[in-house]
């Protein structure tokens, strides 16, 4: 399963009742969520556990327009839009975190 | 914002003639909303349309037909509880029709 | 019949703060209609819509609470709430209007890789 997050992990809940109640499958994080995927930030740490469990994937475009696109956390995948539709497509189902 | 006026009084419905406050309603409003939808009220008529009214109050929604004709069924008998026993009745729809009579707004879901 | 999919609604909003959990509960009465194998889930404050005694009359907003008891008449009988949500929150089973089935967040994980259709709310 896909479980897609935009909101940022570092106001906001959504990665974190991800984290506990998804079980496995792939992370993708877009617009305000990949500030997560940077390191030094507060939730380093946690995005570095959840690998172990999940796949986890950043789009790059996001990551690009806020500047931190030289920060990405070892292990994050980046993907561009092409990839956001494989990743969709290539999963059972997917949710849009809210 | 259209109105509707029965007895002296005057009563705001929305652009389909639905009453725009249910709190408003009373059977004589009923009554004249049934004679704009050419519904000649029978008992049969306000049992259903008390029993909206009861649904609503309860549950702070209008039935689909569906769950409306398995309701009515479990509460008057399965002779009632079935379409075509409620659109005898309500020629353009249960719900839609006597829903209006009740005073209800649209039901949700109403397809 | 195989046309007949599993929907979840994921319910993480509390009420009247949000249109969220109306919206929800709107699409979810909508949903119904199409006989499809339907499930609502609560988790986080999505678990408030559920507290027994709201009155919305200070706040001049509908009370839309008593439309989940409702749900059961929809044929929409699977409501799940996350248990680590509902403790969090000082709440439990008994505060709740409906019946529901309490599960951990590790269950909650498992059901929804069942679905076929999740959407959030």
């Amino acid at each position: 399963m896909l479980h897609i997050i935009n909101k940022s992990p570092l106001t906001n809940g959504s990665l974190d009742c991800c984290l506990r109640v998804a079980e496995s499958g792939a992370i993708l994080l877009i617009e305000d969520a990949v500030y997560g995927a940077t390191k030094g930030s507060a939730i380093e740490g946690k995005i570095r556990d959840a690998m172990g469990q999940f796949k986890i994937h950043v789009l790059l475009p996001d990551l690009e327009a806020r500047g931190l696109a030289d920060r990405i956390i070892e292990g994050v995948t980046t993907v561009d839009y092409g990839g956001f539709v494989e990743l969709v497509a290539g999963n059972k189902n997917c949710q849009s975190w809210l | 914002m259209a109105s509707i006026e029965v007895g002296g009084k005057s009563y705001e419905t929305d652009e389909e003639g639905y009453l725009v406050n249910l709190a408003e309603w009373n059977p004589d409003v009923g009554n004249y909303i049934a004679k704009e939808e050419k519904v000649d009220m029978t008992d049969n008529h306000w049992e259903v349309v008390n029993f909206l009214r009861e649904y609503y109050d309860e549950y702070q929604i209008a039935p689909a037909v569906r769950v409306l004709t398995k309701a009515i069924g479990k509460k008057f008998g399965a002779e009632k509880g079935n379409s075509q026993y409620l659109y005898d009745l309500f020629p353009y729809g249960p719900a839609k029709q006597a829903c209006k009579i009740a005073g209800l707004p649209k039901p949700t879901g109403c397809v | 019949m195989s046309d007949i999919k599993k929907f979840m609604f994921v319910n993480r909003k509390a009420p009247y703060g949000t249109i969220y959990a109306l919206e929800s509960l709107e699409v979810v009465l909508i949903t119904a209609a199409f006989d499809q194998d339907v499930s609502l889930v609560f988790i986080d404050d999505g678990v408030y819509q559920l507290k027994k005694g709201q009155q919305t009359k200070g706040i001049e907003t509908k009370n839309f609470s008593p439309t989940y008891r409702a749900l059961d008449g929809y044929d929409v009988e699977k409501l799940y709430v996350e248990k680590e949500s509902l403790e969090a929150r000082g709440l439990s089973e008994e505060d709740l209007l409906v019946d529901v089935t309490v599960l951990g967040s590790k269950e909650m994980g498992e059901l929804m890789d069942q679905q076929d259709v999740v959407l959030s709310f």
